[in-house]
């Protein structure tokens, strides 16, 4: 009942100018839950990777025609009741590569992204933590890896290593790694100079405890923001490898290569570009969507401004 | 204020060397021997034995990197294993395409993001404004590869007049070069936009909610002059960070429309080096255009303390 | 009888949150004589600054905005917003609390200072840096032709209080409205800004609304004091009667709550809290805080304001004898 003096500090506008001091109330799943009900662009996103889910684990079994039924007599046909999406120059179903190819993407996305999580948290949280040496030391070889524009590193390393499905993981993940590293190191240089952070280190509180204690829950916020982002810009790369043939080799079927074969058929045969090449847009579209709606409930300085804002 | 421009110089020659040693390891790192791959069918006794020699693979580690560097200090990034060809040569007679089609790229993004970055700003939190951030959203989220071959769909063969590949030089046929860059720029410009708009969107929200907007509003300052002499001043540093740091990534970011539009600039080099398995060749693109995004990243750094009166203090 | 520079007639500001409408101003009637000094005095949330943003049309969105507004006789709250900055601002200057964030840190301070003078009136950027220069002298920055291309934060705190004041004197209004101008600053600064607004105020004429929370602050400068709590005027006095015999039981423990020198007993600080615009209590707003509680209507009915001595308005049931505060008035 007794609201505290300052929650409704006038005047508005100068509420609105400068972001109130203090660490905002931590964020729960309930809030989570409801910043996605009230966005419902970022629900139908969610909606939107469930699916894709689903189809990368039981593609096969949904799809009505296998990846390589080849058909030629009913190539380059239009959609139609028979066939959704249509069919491409070797009379397969443009439908069933559609749904088959969400696997790999899912699949290269998501693992590379992992590694990429594990490795540059990990490179964070020791710069962040120890400082000095290991901190201009990591973030040097950050700085170094951030030096590369994402495609070109991208493609180099795959281009040494070979092409395929593995390499592109590879490639995607070192070059995904120094975000999460740098994301990391802000976080834990932000609460490490904390009062209560300090108190612990001088009782002599072991590092491990320390860091996994205080340190990793104000860490986890942005990181999960970035980790939904990045998940979608890892099928933007690995889309754009494929389509340089470079990851996901034919005959398996892939977003991005399907949008490769695409290229010779493109007068005759619209929908052999458009549908792949929208299953892309609407999945990372999702990632994006759900990444904002995240970023307004995990990300302590995005709340402290939106906590201000509500206020009158 | 010197002091300042030294320290960063000296990082980005820290950063520089860092990437010349990633670089020197990228043809290490070919299972096999590189040369051998290079030359596949065409093997050659002689030539390969030659090749190796130029790229001095028989020396020690240290020393071949060692060598590398003082070589490419000298403006000698090699040879193809292709063509024979000096490298820096090849990279020489790209880089002007590339450059006239990320600069276009660029300039079409500025011209529709920064009216609708603006406009979201000022009028945020009506439909204007989630308009703007729905359709940026969209258009982060397209590949530019799609966008390009919608736009090939769209605009050439039976549908349109415009060219879908390839390439006349600015400097031989203006306006040929003009119907040929269109598309591929647009392919381009447009993710662009998608990304400027959201920062500009912030930077211009950012300057709005600041106490001397209120002063200048209270002083009677009309709306438009608010807007244009102390919102837009101040965030324009900010928003041109962000238009050269996007700059210079899409040195970068082009390569897949290059391929998609046959653009023949460093982005189908580095393509068509990857292709052929010409490592000298690959180097030599991702060398360079990581240094130019590194020396672009360093003047915009600068660019704030040169604009900033505040940072001068220090 | 003149005309009052500024009055104000049953403002209510309200805002729509989240959790339901917050009324944030319930009804305030204030005037403002021509050469005079108005304080207006109360906590953080007592809705004062609001009450002059929303009379001077300068809140945020969103905000509601209910009751008559005049300036000079002109009824600002029929005017269309071009008008009304403009008009605003050739008539009233604004002080605000932060000066370092209320000055645009990338515009040299003379340009600050003369944009509104070059702009309103229509006079040439030679002319504004003139005036500008001539400002500065008057509030007594040295060597106003140097500092005049200086940025805001080459100064002081003080100093940058006193570019703001510069500003707010420029186009010559007849109305300066100073938010806790003194608030962000240190108590001896403190003092030289109010001197120097009482001085320029004698030689200008101009009148001026002076919000803040700080009691000690009110004795020097005004003439007439508001107190303010829960979005309404509880007690309205001339200065002097206000400290020597407080009515409103509020007041009272604002006095009260004074600390003094050579006084070693605890500070008698109110408990509890301002109440909550979402939730405002039925009758008087301060009585879960009172300590008084003279009347039974008290917690059920608002007491209207009543006069209850010359000059002296209180918003309370509590007629009781007005005696002098503990240790005297002002000082």
């Amino acid at each position: 009942m007794t609201t505290s003096p300052t929650e409704f500090s006038e005047p508005v506008a100068v509420a609105a100018g400068n972001a109130p001091a203090g660490r905002p109330s931590a964020a729960s799943a309930r809030d989570v839950a409801r910043v996605l009900l009230r966005r419902p662009l970022a629900l139908g996103g969610l909606v939107w990777i469930g699916l894709m889910v689903v189809l990368a684990l039981f593609g096969t079994l949904i799809a009505p025609s296998g990846e390589n039924d080849v058909d030629v007599p009913h190539m380059l046909q239009g959609p139609s009741g028979l066939h959704w999406f249509g069919t491409d120059e070797l009379g397969r179903d443009v439908l069933s590569r559609v749904i088959i190819a969400a696997q790999p993407s899912l699949e290269v996305s998501v693992v590379s992204v992992g590694f990429a999580l594990v490795a540059g948290v990990l490179l964070g949280l020791l710069a962040g933590y120890y400082g000095r040496f290991a901190d201009s030391f990591i973030m040097r070889c950050m700085d170094i890896l951030f030096a590369f524009p994402v495609m070109l590193l991208a493609i180099a390393i795959v281009a040494v290593l070979g092409a395929g499905i593995g390499n592109a993981m590879i490639a995607i993940a070192v070059v995904y790694t120094p975000i999460f590293a740098r994301i990391t190191r802000a976080s834990v240089l932000s609460v490490r100079e904390d009062v209560y952070v300090r108190a612990a280190v001088s009782i002599g509180v072991p590092d491990r405890e320390i860091i996994t204690r205080h340190i990793l829950p104000n860490v986890a916020g942005p990181v999960i923001v970035q980790t939904s982002l990045s998940l979608g810009f890892a099928i933007l790369t690995e889309a754009a490898l494929s389509f340089l043939g470079l990851g996901v080799q034919p005959p398996q079927p892939s977003w991005g290569g399907m949008l490769y074969e695409a290229q010779g058929f493109m007068q005759q045969a619209w929908w052999m570009a458009v549908f792949p090449g929208l299953a892309i847009v609407l999945t990372v579209l999702s990632f994006n969507l759900v990444g904002d709606a995240l970023r307004d409930v995990l990300d302590p300085r995005r709340r402290t401004q939106l906590e201000a804002a509500a206020r009158p | 204020m010197l002091w300042i421009v030294g320290r960063r110089v000296a990082q980005l020659v820290i950063v520089l060397l860092g990437v010349t040693l990633v670089v020197f390891t990228l043809i290490h790192l070919v299972p096999g021997d590189p040369v051998r791959t290079a030359l596949g069918i065409r093997f050659n006794p002689a030539i390969y034995a030659a090749l190796r020699q130029r790229a001095g693979l028989d020396k020690p580690l240290v020393v071949q990197y060692f060598s590398y560097l003082g070589h490419a200090v000298t403006g000698d990034l090699g040879v193809s294993f292709q063509t024979g060809q000096p490298v820096t040569q090849i990279l020489f007679q790209r880089l002007p395409a590339t450059l006239s089609l990320a600069i276009t790229g660029m300039i079409i993004g500025v011209v529709i993001a920064l009216p609708l970055g603006v406009l979201a700003a000022v009028r945020h939190d009506t439909w204007v404004d989630s308009g703007a951030r729905v359709i940026s959203q969209l258009g982060v989220s397209v590949p530019d590869f799609f966008i390009g071959t919608l736009l090939i769909l769209a605009f050439t063969g039976t549908a349109g007049s415009l060219p879908p590949s390839g390439y006349v030089s600015l400097t031989a046929n203006p306006l040929e070069w003009g119907r040929h860059v269109l598309l591929p720029a647009l392919a381009v410009g447009l993710v662009a936009a998608s990304i400027l708009t959201r920062f500009i969107r912030t930077a211009v929200l950012d300057e709005l909610g600041r106490d001397y907007v209120r002063t200048a509003a209270a002083k009677g300052i009309p709306a438009r002059i608010v807007l244009r002499r102390h919102v837009m001043r101040n965030a324009f540093v900010p928003v041109l960070t962000v238009v050269g740091i996007q700059l210079a990534s899409l040195l970068g970011g082009v390569i897949v429309v290059e391929v998609l539009f046959a653009w023949p600039g460093l982005g189908l080099l580095t393509y068509q080096a990857v292709e052929q398995r010409d490592y000298p060749v690959l180097q030599g693109t991702v060398l360079l255009i990581a240094a130019i995004f590194i020396v672009v990243n360093l003047l915009v750094d600068l660019l704030y303390a040169v604009v900033d009166p505040r940072i001068s203090l220090r | 009888m003149t005309e009052p520079v500024f009055s104000v007639r049953d403002l209510r500001v309200s805002v729509r949150t989240r959790r339901g409408l917050a009324s944030i101003v319930n009804g305030v009637d204030l005037t403002v004589d021509p050469g005079r000094t108005l304080a207006i005095v109360g906590e953080s949330g007592s809705g004062k600054s609001m009450t002059m943003l929303a009379a001077t049309g300068l809140t945020p969105p969103g905000v509601d905005v209910d009751g008559s507004v005049r300036l000079l006789g002109t009824d600002l709250r029929t005017m269309r917003d071009r008008q009304l900055r403009a008009f605003r601002g050739r008539h009233v200057g604004f002080v605000f609390q932060d000066p370092l964030s209320s000055l645009n840190p990338l515009m040299t301070v003379g340009r600050q200072i003369g944009e509104a003078y070059q702009l309103l009136q229509g006079r040439s950027r030679a002319d504004a840096r003139r005036r500008s220069i001539e400002l500065l002298d008057q509030v007594g920055i040295p060597e106003p032709e140097q500092r005049v291309d200086s940025y805001p934060h080459h100064f002081s705190g003080g100093m940058q209080q006193r570019v703001m004041i510069a500003m707010a004197l420029a186009c010559e209004p007849e109305l300066i409205i100073a938010d806790e101008a003194t608030t962000a600053l240190d108590v001896t600064i403190q003092a030289q800004v109010i001197d120097l607004v009482t001085q320029l105020q004698a030689k200008l004429g101009t009148s001026v609304i002076w919000i803040t929370h700080d009691l000690s602050v009110v004795a020097g400068l005004a003439d007439t004091v508001a107190v303010m709590y829960g979005g309404r005027i509880v007690e309205q006095a001339p200065v002097d009667e206000l400290f020597e015999r407080p009515v409103h039981p509020y007041t009272r423990a604002l006095l009260a709550a004074r600390p003094r020198i050579g006084d070693r007993s605890p500070l008698a600080a109110i408990p509890g809290s301002p109440p909550s615009p979402l939730q405002p209590p039925p009758g008087c707003a301060f009585y879960p805080r009172c300590s008084v509680r003279a009347d039974a209507r008290c917690a059920t009915e608002l007491p209207p304001l009543a006069p209850v001595g010359p000059g002296h308005l209180a918003r309370t049931f509590y007629a009781g004898v007005a005696d002098a505060v503990p240790g005297g008035s002002v000082s």
